[in-house]
Order: structure tokens, then C-alpha cells, then sequence
């Protein structure tokens, strides 16, 4: 239903020897700082489609009720995303599937009783309420028209068209419950399988890109677009109820609130507060709709636009600027013993190259299992910093090795000490250079930082996930456009600085 | 009155060849001595020894009586001015903050040095009003003078001079040479001149080293090394100039 990175754990493995080179770096580093959550706040997370960030918004509205202040962030990302944090302490409780938790997180081959699921849980220190009252199981789904003209029912009659286009998301994919194990149980012929986001997928099928995808029973997209969900006649989809996780050390409070939600949520209910939220783009609105006092509470529905586009933005800024400056605190340092060349001053060079050959996403779910990172604005900032690293580096150091020997020969014949050398002659000398790492990596940083959204870190990149998820082009504009400007702006200012900082002499 | 720098068997060669073949070398106090040869024989390479940029293989140099070790270069070079061709002037720093850096941080007080400025601008005939100039806003010959005045802030004993008229034309390199050679004589400095051009050997020094192949050749006046030529490359080098010269 929701994505997570293919092929994960075998990224992780190949670089799992960077790992101590990541921590040493980063074990230097005040993160802490920075104020994630206050300890006293119960924080909900949720995975990356709607039906999640209703239930999230819903559990954070009852336990905002009970008078216990909870926090709601928003689609961090898959299962084991969700999973680890919620082990992990980062996160106190969020919606899941018992499919899900039979098949992926207790990884168990048969299908077990909801008392058999709590007891394995309990091993891990994680409670489960009792089912909401839905069952949101898989479901592969078609276009209606097509359906008909091919006269697909079920699962089984998609072997008679082999010539049929298939679009999972790349969860589906993976999971043992997924793609792989249902084509066995039905014999599927089908070839052209690709991975696509769920949200995109739609849109896929609705132009003809691809004719089957993946979906979830209470999935209000169905209806809107006109879709069938095909019969699992061969009963292959496990049960999936609704339920929330939770860490059992939460108060007894609060775990009393979230268990009044059980029993109270049917398929009927879900799917109505699913095409709510997608209707409106307003998560917490849907999520008012299940309290019938339906009014809306005043603190979380008010927000207008200016005051979100506020907040993203402040909060970007904040990701990529204190990056960004923990890039240049460790970045010139490490360049100009980089520029003395040598063993280290290769290592150097090439740890910072190889951080850069990451994919952002992958080294942001890399650094998630980490007990210390987590699904956090911290694990963010350790990100965006290891990708601001290497321009400044390379820079200070090409900066310093390109200063001709006879001016490095006359500071040295004058009689000055080193550190006066390095401070008064060499660095003013490569700060043009230097200057322009910084530039490069703040741009990088203000682009990259919107990912930082999809481990709940927040910034422009909330609206334009939200709006990837909606498939609602104006709310990812509502992102990208400001995003877009930022980097521009920044570009800009440092133009201005080039003016400042670098030494006349040089700009003559 | 003894030698103010003595080299003794000092030699110094890099991976592909040898610089400096085991030299023994003694320059006087108060007087001009020229260094010449051909491009290559080994001149800068004396003149980074001494001033300590890089380390002779063998051999020992002496400055003032005192042996120069790695604990003790640093100070002496504040007791060496030193001026390359090029320069060698900071392009993000004026002309006044290249010349009084080193006085600076010394602790100089700013009457001390802005007093030493003028006397130098004066000496070197530098106008005051481009002080305030950085380095490429300066001709090739004012810089050569800043780089001059840079050298001599701190009254050096001793001024190495590696080709340093050699990237300017012809006029402003003759009218440099003149002031140069009434400013050693007026400060009655000891300078270690390096040139490839025998005609500024000859104007400038009391004494010519030539050199060939990381040797010297011949140490002596212009007459020794005409009359007494101490091996045929000699004649051949002076020859050689000559011929040019008259063209
Ligand atoms: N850093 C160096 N590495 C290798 N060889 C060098 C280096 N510096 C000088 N040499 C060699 O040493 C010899 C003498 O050089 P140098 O003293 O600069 O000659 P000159 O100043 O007389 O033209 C030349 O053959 C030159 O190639
Ligand atoms: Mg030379």
C-alpha cells in the first residue's frame, strides 16, 4: 500500500561499513540541541497514504481530549520506518494492518490470532488496541470499463490476459504477502510489472499507463475513479483490521484513550472518512468528521495558508541552515587537512564522494535504525549535513592546492608561523573557492531538505508529499513553488556575501 | 670580519636529479654578491636553502656564526628579507598590508611602522598614494618595489634577491637597477643577487658566483673570471652573453 525502499537491506549491508565513520563524525555533533518533541508529549505517527493520516489525526484528536498532549507526524514513511520508531521511542503509537504485523513485522507464516499477535508484540514492549472495527485488506483493482470489456472478475481470470500492464507499489512488491507469492498462488502470466507510487498510480491507470494496480478495500479512490476491486477468490489476501500500536510504557492514561476507539470504526466509516480527507485535502477535518461534535477543534483546524506556508518554510530553512552550518564547521577543517594531500587526505576526499553516490532517500533511511536518529528533525540534519559535506571540502581543498608555491613559499621566507599562514594568507586566498562550496552545498541542502518530510521531519517538503499522496497538483505547488524560490533566494544571497567576504584584491 | 652566511658541503638533489652538488660557499658582509648561470644550474636552490624553504641533504649552513637548525630558521628568517620574480606579493592584501604583515606581527607599534613605511617608500621611490593598491592594480615594476620594501621592513641583515628584475621590459628594468644598486649601497646591505644576465651581474656585483650544472664554477670579480677563467665553461658563458649583447 505504501512504499518502502526496494532493495533496503542490501543497501544497508553494503554500506554498513561507513557506519562507524557516520557515527564518529557525528557523535561530535550538538543535535541535541535541537528540540524535537518535549519529553511529555505523546507523539503519533503515521505511514504515507490517507487512510493513516486519518487515523492519526483521530487518535491524536482523543488523546488531545483526554487532556494528554499528543503530536501527529505525518507520514513518516513504511512499515518498518514506523515500526523501528515506534521501538525505538521516537514515536509512542500509529495506525497498522494485523496483516501487516503478522507478515512483516513478526514475520510469522501462518496466520495468527489477534491474542497469538499480542503476545509476540508484548515481547518488543508494544501493545495493540483491539480492531477499530474495519478490515482494510488488499485488493488488486481496474479500470471498470475495461474489467467489463475483458470480462475480469477475479484474481484467477486475469491469467486469460497476460497481455495486461501491472503497477504495484514498490511495498507490494516486496512483501511477503505481496506480488511475488500471489503470482505463484494464481499461476499469473503477467510480464510487465513495474513499481509506481500509490498516489501516481491512479493516475497511471486512469490515462491507460498501467491496468491492474494494488489497492486497499476501504480505499475511496475506487469509487471516485471508477474502479473495481477484483474478487481474491482464491482467499489469498490475509484479514487486515485496523488497530493501533502503541508502546506499553505510555501512560495507563493514555493508552485507555486510544483503546475507547476500538470497536468504533467500520469499512463503511473508514471509506467515508478516506474520501473526505482526499476530497478536501484536510486530514484533521476528516478525522473531526468521526467526532460527530463535528465542529472542528480550534487549535489544529484553523491554520490558514499563509500560517502553513510559514511554518514550512521557517522550518526548512532551519533544516538546511543548521546543516548547513555544521557542513562548514566540519567541512573547511576536513578540506584543509585534506589539501595537504596523502592517505588521509584521500580518505577524506573519498568518504565525502561516496556519501554523495547515496541516494538522499536511502541515506535517510539508513540513518533511521539508528537509536540516536530515528524518524527525527535530527536524523534529517545528519543527512543534509553528510551531503553538504563534500562541495566544501573539495573546495577549501582545491582552493588551498591552487595557491601558487612561489605566494605559499613567500608567506613561509616572511617568517610567519603557521597558523598565522593558514589564517591570514591561505584562506582569504581560497575563500572565493570556498565561498562557492558553501553556495553549492546550501542550494543542495535546500533542495535535498524537502525529502526530510518523509521521515516527519517537516519543511516545503509536507505539501508537496501530501500533495504526491493527494494526487493534488495544487498542494505540491503549494511546496515545490516556495522551495523552488528559496534556492533561488539563496543563490542570491550568497552572491551578495561573494561581495562581503571575499578580500577585494581578488575581485579586482 | 667574518662571512655572514657559510654554507659547507651542502648538497641537495630531487628524485629525477641533483640540484646542488656539495658546495662551499662564504658570503661578506656589507657587499653585493651575484649569483649567475644558466636556467637550471642550481641558483634558487642555493637561495631556498639559505632562507630555509627546503633542506639541504648534506652539509651545514651557518648564519651569523650560528649553525641554521629547524628550531631557529623560523626566527631567522624575520632577519632575512627575501624577494622572488614574480613577486610574491599577497593579491588579497594593499601594498601598505603586504610590506608592515611581518612587522605586525612582530608587535610593531603603528608610529613605528607607518614612520619605517615612508622611509622605505622614500629609499625605494615608491609613492605613498598607492599604498592603498592591491597588487593588480600596481605595474610589474611598483610591485617589485613593494616587494622590495616588503623585505626590508624589518632592517634585514642579510636581502635574497632571486631574479627579482627578471619579468619586467627593458626601461623599467634600468631604472630599477639604478635605484637598486643606491639603495644596497646606502644601507650598505648584504645582498645575494640571483641573475641569468651577466651585464646585471657585472653592474651590480662586488663579487660573481657563476654557476653551471649545481657547481660553482668560479667565485671572483668580473676580471678574475675574464682574465683567470677557472674552467672553459667560463669563457663560454661570458662569450656566450656577449655575443647577444652586440647583436
Ligand atoms: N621541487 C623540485 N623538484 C624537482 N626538481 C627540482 C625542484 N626544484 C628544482 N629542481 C631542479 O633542480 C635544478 C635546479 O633548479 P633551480 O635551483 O630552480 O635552478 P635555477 O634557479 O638556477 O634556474 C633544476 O634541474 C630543477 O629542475
Ligand atoms: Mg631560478
Amino acid at each position: 500500500m505504501n512504499r518502502t525502499r526496494k532493495g533496503k537491506q542490501s543497501s544497508r549491508s553494503l554500506l554498513v561499513s561507513w557506519v562507524p565513520y557516520f557515527l564518529l563524525i557525528l557523535s561530535c555533533i550538538p543535535v541535541f540541541l535541537i528540540n524535537s518533541s518535549s519529553a511529555a508529549e505523546i507523539v503519533i505517527g503515521s505511514k504515507k497514504f490517507t487512510e493513516s493520516y486519518v487515523l492519526g489525526e483521530i487518535a491524536k484528536r482523543t488523546l488531545t481530549e483526554a487532556a494528554i498532549p499528543a503530536e501527529h507526524r505525518q507520514g513518516m514513511g513504511g512499515t518498518i520506518i514506523l515500526w523501528q520508531a515506534l521501538r525505538g521511542g521516537q514515536i509512542d503509537a500509529y495506525p497498522e494492518y494485523t496483516g501487516t504485523i503478522g507478515q512483516e513485522i513478526l514475520k510469522s507464516d501462518h496466520a495468527s490470532s489477534l491474542d497469538e499477535i499480542r503476545e509476540s508484540l508484548a515481547k518488543f514492549g508494544v501493545g495493540m488496541t483491539n480492531p477499530l472495527g474495519f478490515n482494510n485488506t488488499y485488493a488488486l483493482v481496474m479500470r471498470r470499463s475495461e474489467a467489463q470489456r475483458l470480462g475480469v472478475r477475479t484474481i484467477s481470470d486475469l491469467r486469460k490476459h497476460p497481455e495486461l500492464k501491472i503497477g504495484f507499489t514498490h511495498e507490494f512488491l516486496d512483501r511477503r504477502d505481496g506480488w511475488r507469492p500471489l503470482r505463484e498462488r494464481y499461476a499469473l502470466p503477467q510480464q510487465n510489472v513495474i513499481g509506481i507510487d500509490h498516489a501516481l498510480g491512479y493516475s497511471a491507470l486512469a490515462n491507460g499507463s498501467i491496468d491492474v494496480k494494488d489497492a486497499y478495500s476501504t480505499d475511496a479512490k475506487i469509487e471516485e475513479n471508477d474502479l473495481v476491486a477484483l474478487e481474491d477468490d482464491l482467499h489469498f489476501f490475509p484479514n487486515y483490521e485496523g488497530v493501533l500500536l502503541f508502546r506499553l510504557n505510555m501512560s495507563a492514561d493514555a493508552i485507555a484513550a486510544l483503546r475507547r476507539l476500538e470497536g468504533t470504526l467500520d469499512e463503511k466509516g473508514m471509506t467515508r472518512l478516506n474520501a473526505e480527507a482526499e476530497r478536501t485535502k484536510n486530514y484533521t477535518r476528516a478525522a473531526n468528521l468521526y467526532f460527530e461534535s463535528g465542529a472542528g477543534s480550534p487549535n489544529t483546524a484553523g491554520e490558514s495558508f499563509p500560517q502553513k506556508l510559514a511554518r514550512w518554510t521557517l522550518r526548512h530553512l532551519q533544516l538546511a541552515g543548521f546543516s548547513l552550518m555544521l557542513s562548514v564547521i566540519f567541512g573547511i577543517p576536513l578540506g584543509i587537512v585534506a589539501s595537504r594531500g596523502g592517505a588521509i587526505g584521500q580518505a577524506i576526499l573519498g568518504f565525502a564522494s561516496i556519501v554523495q553516490t547515496i541516494p538522499s532517500l536511502a541515506l535517510l533511511a539508513l540513518l533511521v535504525p539508528f537509536p540516536f536518529f530515528g524518524i527525527s528533525v535530527r536524523t534529517a540534519i545528519a543527512a543534509l549535513f553528510l551531503y553538504g559535506l563534500l562541495p566544501i571540502v573539495r573546495n577549501t581543498a582545491s582552493g588551498l592546492q591552487d595557491i601558487p608555491r612561489s605566494l605559499r613559499e613567500s608567506a613561509i621566507a616572511l617568517g610567519l608561523s603557521p597558523i598565522t599562514r593558514l589564517w591570514e594568507i591561505y584562506l582569504p586566498m581560497a575563500s572565493r573557492s570556498i565561498l562557492s562550496g558553501i553556495k553549492t552545498s546550501a542550494v543542495i541542502n535546500v533542495g535535498t531538505a524537502t525529502l526530510a518530510a518523509l521521515i516527519g521531519a517537516g519543511g516545503l517538503g509536507e505539501p508537496i508529499l501530501s500533495g504526491l499522496n493527494l494526487n493534488d497538483h495544487v498542494t505540491i505547488l503549494q511546496g515545490a513553488i516556495p522551495a523552488a524560490l528559496l534556492a533561488l533566494l539563496v543563490q542570491w544571497f550568497f552572491d551578495l556575501l561573494d561581495r562581503v567576504l571575499i578580500p577585494k584584491g581578488l575581485r579586482l | 670580519m667574518s662571512a655572514l652566511i657559510r654554507l659547507v658541503h651542502v648538497s641537495k638533489g630531487y628524485a629525477d636529479a641533483t640540484a646542488l652538488r656539495s658546495t662551499n660557499l662564504a658570503i661578506e658582509r656589507g657587499k653585493t654578491t651575484v649569483v649567475i648561470g644558466p636556467s637550471g644550474c642550481g641558483k634558487s636552490t642555493l637561495l631556498r636553502l639559505i632562507i630555509g624553504l627546503i633542506e639541504p641533504d648534506s652539509g651545514s649552513i651557518e648564519f651569523d656564526g650560528a649553525s641554521v637548525t629547524a628550531d631557529n630558521v623560523a626566527a631567522l628568517r624575520r632577519r632575512i628579507g627575501y624577494v622572488i620574480q614574480e613577486g610574491g606579493l599577497f593579491p588579497h592584501l594593499t601594498a601598505r598590508a603586504n610590506v608592515v604583515l611581518m612587522a605586525r606581527h612582530v608587535g610593531k607599534s603603528q608610529e613605528e611602522m607607518q614612520s619605517r613605511l615612508l622611509e622605505l617608500c622614500e629609499l625605494t621611490r615608491f609613492s605613498d598614494n598607492l599604498l592603498p593598491r592591491y597588487p593588480v592594480e600596481l605595474s610589474g615594476g611598483q610591485r617589485q618595489r613593494v616587494s622590495l620594501m616588503r623585505a626590508l621592513m624589518l632592517s634585514p641583515q642579510l636581502l635574497l634577491l632571486d631574479e627579482p628584475l627578471g619579468a619586467l621590459d627593458p626601461l623599467v628594468r634600468a631604472a630599477l637597477q639604478k635605484d637598486l644598486k643606491e639603495i644596497f649601497a646606502r644601507l650598505r646591505q648584504t645582498v645575494l643577487f640571483v641573475t641569468h644576465d651577466l651585464a646585471e651581474a657585472i653592474y651590480f656585483g662586488d663579487e660573481i658566483v657563476l654557476m653551471n650544472g649545481g657547481r660553482i664554477v668560479q667565485k671572483g670579480s668580473v676580471t678574475d673570471l675574464r682574465e683567470k677563467p677557472a674552467d672553459p665553461f667560463v669563457l663560454e658563458f661570458i662569450n656566450a652573453q656577449r655575443g647577444l649583447a652586440s647583436l
